[in-house]
């Protein structure tokens, strides 16, 4: 009985958590993609925008729910049911931080740890484009049908140097499921650098880790790789007859499947919630970021941009210093800091995305498939065998 | 309720076989028939797992992973030809592919 | 006892999605119910104690073989089935002869094979990825690496039959 109470309560934390960062996640890219083209974003809904979310989930159920009248209706009301409940399934697997002991009940901070995780993960992955295939298809608009074609197509392409990166960590850690990846990277070399899959002997992952990233690009169809949804040639790719919820349920898988990516590369990696620096210090690194964050706020309101600045930034200033302050107590440490490396670790990874999006164009669609044909998998494949190479000459 | 007997595996794996055969001969749509082969081999797929079961011996699951690698192999090679068929003929139905036939 | 009920379930939904790829006109229907077909019988295995076959599964052959029938009905844009003449054998004859190949063979599974285990989850994990592996690398290495060249020439052939596609 213990497992069920024990497992709803992780259920229901992690939900709550990755919903808020879903919808966050898009405040913060707006923010970002603005203040990298010198704009100021969204600031009109709630102080600096930050109720923008919540004003677009009103907006996008208020709206008409339309279906085009030459649609396959069961294949179109389908798709985007698919997109979303596929996307949501991954986090369910990803371990957020080390074993816990509460209450004389020891769990581990992860909703389930599966032994063949990082197979469910690409086993998702791989059926995942149906549901951008079959919105595509049956949506029966020529736009639609091209951008599923691209993104099918697209799709296969980059799995296979995604599956093939994936593979040296694997040998790295000798097992397939997350927690013992995880587990596998602690540790530090000289003291001070950390055993993670990037620098773990014999063979740093450093370009596995490049090569997974660009893959992962490609797979969350996001720029540069966001050919299925080229605004500029094919209207909106495969959702341009979505509206309203649908719609909303496509928009939400693509930034689910951009937080498992950027999740799985944390693991697979950048050694999960290991710290970068050994347990003494690494523990107050949180209350010191969340102190530091307070400043630059304090710092603003006392120079405010605006005039509402002076009465919104002391608020958020109090409010990390609050966080600061949670963090700073011992008992809770041991629960709070592994998973808020493994969040800096994955924010960090998630920042490159919204980045990358401000910095780069598009690829043109030969280009995409050359690039991942003849430059990508051979890049991984090169990887691979040499890893296995130094595997099999050091053990 | 208690367990379910294995038999009941073997049973499915059968049905869904028969289903495969009828698919394979009913239907006319080269797609749709190829579809039906790869429905024949997850039923037989699901036999080797459910006897490896019985034996707790896991060589049927090393055959069903032969089983799937070569139907992979057959499907790469199989769409392959029906899109050569479909450009030559631009047609998708079996019995319109009769030159040979007299 | 939650093990049958998924069993259960999932035996229902293979059988109807199997119903559904032999009636359907729509190849595209076909193709999803054959991976709602597929993406049971994954559990079944895991049921089965089979974990690596049963990501296995839904990564070949619902992720890399079904994308490829998907992609190909969308790429020909094939419509719905026409009714042809059927041969008067399968019209007649097939139904029954079907019925009896299935009787025979729960003939073959009740009567006489000796009796079987019941399936306990969890009680035999022999499918890890470890297991598979020790296995396939030693015992049936030959056989493995035979695979492989094989999977080379399809690929092969892939490339040929669809170069011509390109001319």
């Amino acid at each position: 009985m213990n497992f069920f109470i024990v497992s709803l309560i992780k259920i229901v934390i992690v939900f709550a958590v990755f919903m808020t960062t879903l919808a966050y996640l898009q405040w913060i890219e707006r923010k970002v993609l603005a203040h990298i083209q010198s704009r100021t974003g969204p600031l009109r809904v709630g102080p600096h925008g930050l109720m923008q979310p919540l004003a677009d989930v009103f907006k996008l159920l208020t709206k008409e729910d339309l279906v085009p009248p030459y649609a396959n209706k069961f294949f179109y009301l389908l798709a985007p049911f698919i997109a979303v409940s596929l996307a949501l399934i991954s986090i369910s697997i990803i371990p957020f931080g080390p074993a816990v002991t509460a209450a004389g009940y020891q769990t581990f901070e992860q909703i389930s740890d599966v032994n063949v995780g990082i197979l469910f993960i690409l086993a998702i992955g791989a059926v995942s484009v149906y549901g951008v295939a079959l919105a595509g298809w049956s949506s029966n608009n020529k736009y639609s049908l091209l951008g599923g074609l691209r993104s099918s197509a697209q799709m296969i392409s980059y799995e296979l140097p995604l599956t093939l990166v994936i593979v040296s960590p694997l040998l790295l850690a000798n097992h397939l499921s997350f927690r013992s990846i995880t587990e596998s990277q602690m540790g530090y070399y000289l003291g001070f650098i950390p055993r993670w899959n990037i620098f773990q002997m014999p063979f740093p992952q450093i370009f596995g880790f490049i090569i997974f990233m660009i893959a992962g690009f490609a797979e969350t169809n996001r720029l540069p790789f966001d050919l299925p949804e080229a605004e500029n040639e094919l209207v909106a790719g495969f959702h341009t007859e979505y509206s309203s919820m649908k719609f909303a349920c496509f928009f939400m898988s693509e930034y689910a499947n951009m937080v498992t990516i950027t999740c799985v590369a944390t693991l697979l990696f950048l050694g999960g919630w290991t710290p970068l620096f050994p347990a003494p210090y690494s523990n107050w690194v949180p209350t010191a970021v969340f102190v530091f964050a307070a400043i630059i706020c304090f710092f603003h309101a006392i120079q405010p941009a605006r005039k509402r600045d002076k009465y919104t930034f002391p608020v958020f200033g109090v409010m990390f210093l609050i966080l600061a302050v949670i963090w700073a107590i011992p008992i809770i440490q041991r629960f709070l800091v592994p998973p808020w490396w493994f969040a800096a670790k994955a924010g960090a990874l998630l920042f490159t995305y919204i980045w990358v999006r401000g910095t780069l164009p598009r690829f043109r669609y030969d280009q995409l498939m050359h690039f991942a044909w003849t430059f990508l998998f051979p890049c991984a494949l090169a990887n691979l065998l040499l890893t296995a190479l130094l595997v099999a000459l050091v053990s | 309720m208690g367990h379910v007997p294995l038999s009941w595996y073997l049973i499915l794996s059968a049905i869904l076989f028969a289903l495969g055969v009828a698919g394979f001969v009913y239907r006319k749509s080269v797609i749709t028939v190829f579809m039906s082969i790869e429905l024949m081999l997850n039923a037989v797929n699901l036999t080797f797992i459910a006897f490896s079961y019985e034996l707790h011996r896991i060589d049927g699951h090393i055959f069903s992973f032969f089983v799937m690698v070569v139907a992979a192999a057959e499907a790469a090679v199989g769409l392959a030809i029906i899109l050569t068929i479909f450009k030559n003929r631009g047609t998708l139905q079996i019995d319109e592919v009769d030159s040979l036939k007299l | 006892m939650i093990d049958s009920w998924i069993f259960i379930i999932c035996a229902i939904v293979a059988v109807v999605c199997g119903f559904n790829l032999v009636l359907q006109k729509h190849p595209i229907a076909s193709a999803l119910s054959l991976i709602g077909v597929m993406g049971s019988l994954a559990v079944l295995y895991l049921l089965l104690g089979a974990e690596f076959l049963a990501m296995a599964q839904m990564i070949v052959y619902g992720g890399a073989v079904m994308v490829l029938f998907v992609f190909v009905i969308m790429l020909l844009n094939a419509g719905t089935e026409k009714a042809s003449t059927k041969s008067w054998f399968a019209q007649i004859l097939g139904l029954p002869l079907l019925l009896c190949f299935v009787g025979l063979l729960a003939y073959l599974v009740w009567g006489v094979l000796p009796p079987l285990r019941d399936v306990d989850f969890g009680s035999w994990v022999g499918g890890t990825a470890q297991h598979i592996g020790e296995l396939l690398f030693t015992t049936y290495l030959l056989p493995f690496e035979v695979i492989s060249v094989l999977i080379l020439i399809a690929i092969l052939g892939a490339v040929v039959l669809a170069r011509r596609e390109i001319e």
